[in-house]
């Protein structure tokens, strides 16, 4: 994917969190967005994944602009997967139906095509043992994977994650990384929000550091990480690198 | 000790307690004068059973348009439906029925009580039900809507297969709650004249001057259609749990 954002503005009461953001990446397969809390890289992911329609601002992904009205962002979120940080599995359902429900309802597929259209998927992640519990029957760690399935087997054109394991303690944390390190290698495209600074070093095609509502730097992870003569950039890791 | 058990315990005390209040005071009972009356007790129990599911229903629609009103972005909407709860829910049933059946319903000529009646408790029931679906629907969290968006679900479909089933869970428990205030409620129909179990009862007691004999049914009657309502809230309470 090439994704070039122009003049992102996005305000809400009053506040600006996103000003006059800029973003030109190469043609990439995993774009990683880091950065202090409240500095607007959630606010830009939700706006990349047509959650959010910023105030001004162009984005497109690969020479196609995102639409503005919501009925073509709604047909956009089709052809997309949004992961966020927690509950994002409907309580009320079992994994299973979690994952078909989109399929069924928003894809068109029968009950008998959505269901073998899961079944690998989850033999492969090794989610099948869970597929009939409830979330509040699973741990952190496998609702935020089977989250992450229901995004995927509708076969999105890129996928979206907004710190999927900010909510996680260290264990499921590397269980969740696990499953996204083995999408990158499976040629899965995808734009991530995260914390994990080594998780974000070992996957990022490149990395964009977002603060104050700007990109402040943006490269190689190479270049954000040991190379960044950005005060802001190299103030914030010496703080959180110890 | 199981439950039941225990359940059974309280209220073979309690019965102990009553009886010997009513030995001390050397209450002479009157059952034989009342027990003529039978038949009124019966038909006020119908009209109290009809009238309250005849306000069951309404009192849902009413509550569930009042909630509408109340979740609305618009400020008008918002405020019909804020001025109705308050208003209701801040003054007595009392007031409301003598209001809506001697100025309201005789101003627009509306003449059947069992219509105004039903139409009152309705409408006042109805703001409780109000907030109770408000309280439902707002507390189902925004990532929910969130992730039915995300995943491209329609905004009729995350209210039918997402929002709903969840809310509909949480409020079924207060809503038994509210229909056995509901029942009871309709005991204060009597003042507008409507022969319902309450009105029965005091018209037993205007014959026979035997009023805890009159009374006492009374009680035993509408015990019979509140404590199986209460057994179904705690058992929808108990299946609420899909969220640990």
């Amino acid at each position: 994917m090439k994704l070039d954002v122009r003049d992102l503005v996005q305000q809400f009461d009053g506040t600006t969190v996103l000003d006059r953001l800029a973003l030109a990446t190469g043609d990439i397969q995993a774009l990683v967005l880091v950065g202090p809390s409240g500095g607007g890289k959630s606010t830009l992911l939700r706006i990349l994944a047509g959650l959010d329609v910023p105030t001004a601002g162009s984005i497109a992904f690969d020479g196609q602009p995102l639409p503005r009205d919501e009925a073509a962002l709604r047909d956009y979120r089709k052809t997309v997967g949004t992961v966020f940080q927690a509950y994002n599995l409907f309580p009320h359902l079992s994994a299973l139906d979690n994952l078909l429900l989109p399929l069924i309802h928003v894809h068109g597929l029968s009950p008998a095509a959505a269901r073998d259209r899961v079944r690998e998927p989850l033999e492969r992640f090794q989610l099948a043992a869970h597929a009939h519990k409830r979330p509040a029957e699973l741990s952190g760690g496998q609702k935020q994977r089977i989250a992450i399935l229901r995004a995927l087997v509708v076969r999105p054109r890129r996928l979206f994650f907004d710190e999927p394991t900010s909510a996680l303690d260290p264990e499921m944390t590397a269980e969740v990384l696990e499953m996204i390190g083995e999408l990158k290698a499976l040629g899965t495209q995808f734009v991530l929000v995260t914390h994990e600074m080594g998780f974000a070093r070992r996957v990022a095609d490149e990395l964009a550091f977002i603060g104050d509502g700007r990109v402040l730097a943006h490269g190689s992870a190479e270049e954000i990480f040991d190379r960044c003569a950005v005060p802001r950039v190299h103030d914030f890791f010496g703080r959180i690198l110890v | 000790m199981p439950r039941w058990v225990a359940h059974l315990l309280v209220v073979v005390a309690f019965a102990a307690l009553i009886a010997v209040a009513f030995a001390r005071v050397n209450y002479a009972w009157n059952w034989a004068g009342v027990w003529e009356y039978r038949q009124k007790f019966v038909q006020g129990w119908l009209t109290t059973v009809g009238l309250s599911l005849a306000a069951l229903v309404a009192s849902t629609l009413i509550g569930t348009l009042a909630a509408l009103c109340l979740a609305s972005r618009r400020p008008l909407v918002e405020a019909i439906g804020r001025v109705y709860v308050e208003l209701i829910r801040g003054t007595p049933l009392l007031v409301q029925l003598l209001i809506g059946f001697y100025v309201i319903a005789s101003a627009v000529g509306l003449e059947n009580r069992f219509v105004v009646g039903v139409l009152v408790l309705s409408l006042f029931s109805g703001a409780y039900m109000a907030e109770i679906f408000r309280g439902g629907l707002a507390a189902i969290p925004q990532t929910q809507r969130d992730s039915a968006r995300a995943i491209g679900l329609t905004p009729w479909q995350t209210l039918r297969l997402v929002i709903l089933p969840q809310a509909l869970r949480l409020v079924l428990p207060p809503v038994a709650g509210q229909l056995v205030s509901l029942i009871k409620d309709s005991s204060l129909l009597s003042v507008i004249a409507i022969s319902e179990f309450t009105l029965a009862a005091q018209e037993v007691n205007a014959f026979t001057y035997s009023t805890l004999e009159s009374y006492l049914p009374l009680a035993a009657g509408y015990l019979v259609l509140t404590l199986p309502l209460s057994a179904l809230s705690r058992w929808l309470e108990s299946r609420v749990s899909f969220e640990a």
